[in-house]
């Protein structure tokens, strides 16, 4: 239990203009500009926009400055930022078929209607440290013209799309149930897909990343193809209240993972593959993926497979550990002064060793 | 209106500069949240993906319209040009807006994506899959 202490102002005060100092660094070197982190380190923009569950890019590269980096940190002031904000609605659902694409891969088809598109990305690089990008100056980068070639027009079907309409996948047929929202009501167990959905796009990735991976090693196996991962912008269109019309307020930056996964069938059904969706703020394809095969191994009992009990199998277990700022505040806390905690056990303790060392002369 | 809710609020301001007409706030633009969803499997039942910033803003301009805003972000004077504009758009002022505001802002935004869509579009790739020398 934290009790609360008092005093050291002084010490705190000067704590927090010491890290003032230290987040600016060397004064020699010049100072990093919002406007840089934005631009220059997107995918680090990108993470603290979904795990901080705001699309704001501005905010996020402020919140990496003013964390030094510290990604979890810089979630932390989103999210408390987030909850000074009065809420003006809800979106109508993203179209996601819609998406303006910058990346579009299939693992599973190589001649995809609407193509593979690499787009800006690790894959197929060498992982070699590029030294010129540590050359002072300008010039010492050669200049990104990059290629531009005939791009293709409307919107690009989905793969699940392709085997829905052969009946070779489950299906995901429209419904329009309003989605309850775990930043409005606490997290109620069971809980329905979209609230799942809701947690891990949110959740951290680092922890969704080690759950998907200890379903590929047999934890919970489900056996997962990257049916498709895109990324790219979509717009948000929401109801506004004075004109009763929906309109778009908006484009939000999104990664989208479907996995297709072994099959369900039964007397009557024949069998089909299984589905595993991702979806994140950002350029976050490795949340987005890990994200499909968590909400896939997830739905082991909707899809009547067995419990192996395997860690990503647990609902529980899964939800309640996801979110990286609970689960950092409930960590840190304890460094925080526990001096009257620790001496009520101090205290219990020093009775027992005492009443052990009076025992053995009693019993002789 | 979605035009102006997707401007680059510094564009907008060099489209439409002050000093702004007279006008009466209804509501002053206001920074909020609006809760983004998405739907399970692209196409499914809804689910709440995350939040992103909004700001708002209704007026009364001098002809009686009333204009309405909701933008993207937190740029208050983008939320109230967007809503002098939307009201400007029901008096007769709207052909020359329609011609230096929108219209650019239209040409803009097709450009933009066009440019991105064309770099995305050199990266299509074309995969092969090989004969293995045991499958022979």
């Amino acid at each position: 239990m934290y009790v609360a202490v008092k005093g050291g102002e002084r010490a705190i005060d000067n704590a927090h203009a010491l890290l003032a100092e230290a987040r600016r660094g060397d004064p020699g070197v010049a100072e990093l500009t919002v406007a840089q982190i934005r631009a220059q380190l997107h995918l680090a923009v990108t993470r603290v926009m979904a795990e901080g569950s705001l699309h704001d890019p501005d905010l996020a590269a402020l919140a990496i400055k003013q964390a030094r980096g510290d990604l979890i940190e810089a979630i932390f002031l989103i999210r408390a930022y987030r909850t000074t904000l009065p809420r003006l609605g809800a979106s109508q659902p993203i179209d996601t078929a819609a998406m303006r694409l910058m990346r579009r891969i299939s693992a599973t088809f190589k001649d995809v209607p609407g193509g593979q598109m690499l787009g800006p990305t690790f894959d197929y690089t060498h992982r070699l440290l590029d030294f010129r990008l540590a050359a002072d100056g300008p010039g010492a980068v050669p200049p990104s013209d990059t290629p531009r070639a005939m791009a293709a027009a409307g919107p690009v079907p989905h793969v699940a799309a392709l085997l829905e309409r052969d009946d070779l996948i489950e299906g995901a047929p429209r419904d329009d149930t309003p989605p309850p929202d775990l930043t409005r009501m606490p997290m109620e167990l069971p809980a329905t897909r979209a609230l799942r959905l809701q947690a891990l796009a949110r959740g951290d990735e680092g922890f969704l990343l080690s759950l998907a991976y200890s379903t590929q090693r047999g934890y919970g196996r489900t056996h997962a193809f990257v049916g498709e991962l895109r990324i790219g912008w979509v717009d948000v269109a929401m109801e506004i209240p004075e004109l009763g019309l929906a309109v778009t307020i908006g484009e939000v930056e999104v990664t989208e993972c479907e996995t297709v996964n072994q099959f369900l069938g039964s007397r009557g059904a024949p069998p089909r593959f299984t589905r595993g969706y991702g979806l994140t703020f950002g350029q976050t394809e490795r949340k987005a993926i890990a994200m499909s095969l968590v909400d896939r191994a997830l739905r082991w009992k909707e899809l009547g497979e067995d419990g192996t009990g395997a860690p990503a199998q647990d609902e529980e277990f899964v939800l309640m550990h996801a979110d990286n700022v609970q689960a950092t505040g409930f960590l840190e806390h304890i460094k925080l002064p526990h001096y009257v905690d620790f001496q009520s056990e101090l205290e219990l303790l020093r009775r027992l060793r005492a009443e052990t060392a009076a025992e053995p002369e009693a019993a002789e | 209106m979605s035009l102006l809710a997707r401007a680059r609020p510094a564009r907008l301001a060099a489209l439409f500069p002050a000093p702004l007409p007279a006008h009466d706030l209804l509501r002053a633009p206001e920074i909020g949240s609006v809760m983004v969803q998405g739907r399970i499997g692209g196409t499914g039942a809804p689910f709440n993906l995350g939040e992103m910033t909004v700001t708002r803003c209704s007026l009364r301009i001098a002809s009686g319209a009333v204009g309405h805003a909701y933008v993207q972000g937190r740029d208050r004077d983008h939320a109230l040009r967007a809503a002098l504009i939307d009201a400007l758009m029901q008096t007769e002022a709207a052909e020359v807006l329609r011609v230096r505001c929108l219209a650019p802002l239209a040409r803009d935004e097709a450009a933009r994506r066009q440019v991105a869509a064309e770099k995305a579009a050199a990266t299509k790739v074309e995969f092969f899959t090989m004969v293995r020398g045991e499958d022979r």
